[in-house]
């Protein structure tokens, strides 16, 4: 135990990076999904096209080939950006299509009748979507969003892959100096655990209040 | 108002609508009937553009329906529809549901568009309900909510599908005289139903559809009293003799 407490200061940093991987690629997922999901279902047979062909790109990539790939690669052509901004968008890319692919089956959840009375009103597809479908749909899916969210947490610890020092490569770390795998990987094990149940505590709660309203 | 021309539509192989013209004057009350699978919601649909039509046009008060993308939104904002099954939005209260297109749509402002909500709600007879979810509603009270969200956008027409088939019985009436009250105050309609008393009472003209086609048309006391074809003859001995 005293392992842990004589290494607190670079684990609680690693902590913190893996908080603000999780909370910012969350961010960009949440919102690439949405476009991903909007481009699905979208009358447009192109913008079909193209949201079917990234979630399926994506879900067919492991996310430390990407990682590695986009780190090491980009600079060949000469695009070169921070680890911790490239990790943060390779997450938030990878993630979207397994959001993208919860949220079409949401869409999918709410009935014909209520895009149609939403166009016979007059709004544009955009608005249906914005206003009348997406918010339905969410409600149907947020157990599915909540387990994505969670594996998403756990994906960030990849990110040591590309010189990330989240709270995984901080453990990492602290273990090739001490060689006490044991209380170190089972010490931040915990800490993944505790922002996992935070998370599956938050999903609950929304998705009790949700119900309510349906 | 309503100007179709040779409408003609297929579903894969299946032919639902065979060359139908439909004239609506303004102000006029059409009701449409005829057996199941006749065509007549499908009919309905493509006056609006839900349904898209193979061949032919239809013209809403002089403008021709566009194809696709804000000027079809902008010529659906003009024509009012109330489904079978309500559809009204299940996540925002019933007031949110009469205002959300005027003031998305029209750009009103909300202050405004509550306004004429909550009157809307009165004329229907549900104001009480205003702030509640719609399932939270009998099926007669969300007919009449769909009507008034419907009727705030103040549409130059009115389409009805069915919009008592899926009622009970005792509410069937409520949602009826909304719509008599409407015909009475000038709104131009074309209601599909099976309500023979409603047809008799509010239509100017009855369209009787068999396989797609229009195949007799005219005053209501006329068409009930003596209608001039043999399907027609067999369609209302069916439904009269329940
Ligand atoms: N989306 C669809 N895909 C395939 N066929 C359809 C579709 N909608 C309707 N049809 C077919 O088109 C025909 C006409 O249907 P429509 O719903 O217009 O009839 P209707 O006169 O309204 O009948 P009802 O009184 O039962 O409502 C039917 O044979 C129906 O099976
Ligand atoms: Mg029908």
């Amino acid at each position: 135990m005293s392992v842990l407490l004589d290494h607190l200061p670079e684990l609680w940093q690693g902590l913190l990076v893996t908080l603000q991987l999780t909370v910012a690629s969350f961010v960009g997922a949440a919102v690439l999904g949405v476009l991903v999901t909007a481009m699905r279902v979208s009358p447009v047979p192109v913008l079909r096209a193209l949201g079917t062909a990234y979630v399926e790109t994506f879900q067919n990539l492991p996310l430390l080939v990407l990682l590695v790939l986009v780190f090491f690669g980009l600079p060949e052509i000469g695009i070169k950006g921070p680890p911790m901004a490239t990790a943060i968008v390779v997450i938030a890319v990878y993630q979207a299509a397994y959001m993208a692919e919860a949220l079409r089956s949401g869409v999918n959840s709410v009935s014909k009748g209520q895009a149609e009375a939403a166009r016979a009103l007059g709004l544009t597809f955009g608005q249906s979507l914005r206003l009348v479908i997406l918010p339905q749909a969410l409600r149907t899916v947020v157990q599915p969003l909540g387990n994505l969210t969670i594996q998403l947490i756990m994906s960030t610890a990849l990110a040591g892959a590309i010189s990330v020092v989240d709270l995984t490569e901080a453990a990492k770390r602290v273990n090739l100096q001490e060689a006490q795998p044991i209380a170190i990987f089972v010490g931040s094990g915990l800490a993944y655990a505790a922002i996992a149940a935070a998370v599956g505590y938050v999903t609950g709660r929304l998705e009790r209040r949700l119900v309510i309203m349906r | 108002m309503i100007r179709a021309r040779g409408l003609n539509k297929w579903f894969g192989e299946h032919h639902v609508l065979r060359d139908v013209d439909l004239d609506v004057a303004r102000g006029e009350v059409v009701v449409v009937v005829g057996p199941s699978g006749s065509g007549k919601s499908t009919l309905c649909r493509c006056l609006n553009r839900l349904e898209t039509v193979q061949r032919g046009e239809v013209v809403i008060d002089g403008v021709p329906a566009p194809l696709e993308g804000r000027e079809l939104a902008k010529l659906r904002a003009d024509v009012g529809m109330v489904f079978q099954s309500f559809n009204l939005f299940q996540h925002m209260s019933v007031l949110d549901n009469v205002v959300l297109a005027p003031v998305k749509v029209r750009g009103a402002s909300r202050t405004d568009a509550e306004k004429s909500a909550r009157e809307l709600l009165e004329r229907v007879g549900i104001g009480a309900q205003a702030d509640k979810l719609p399932a939270q509603l009998s099926g007669g009270q969300q007919q009449r909510a769909a009507i008034a969200r419907a009727l705030a956008m103040t549409p130059k027409v009115m389409l009805f599908d069915e919009p008592t088939s899926a009622l009970d019985p005792e509410m069937v009436g409520e949602v009826l005289d909304v719509m008599t009250g409407l015909a009475a105050d000038g709104m131009t309609m074309v209601v599909v139903t099976h309500e023979m008393g409603f047809a008799r009472k509010a239509a100017d003209r009855v369209v009787f559809m068999a396989d797609g086609q229009i195949v007799e048309q005219g005053a209501p006391a006329a068409f009930f009293d003596s209608p001039q074809t043999d399907r027609a003859r067999d369609f209302l001995a069916k439904v009269l003799t329940h």
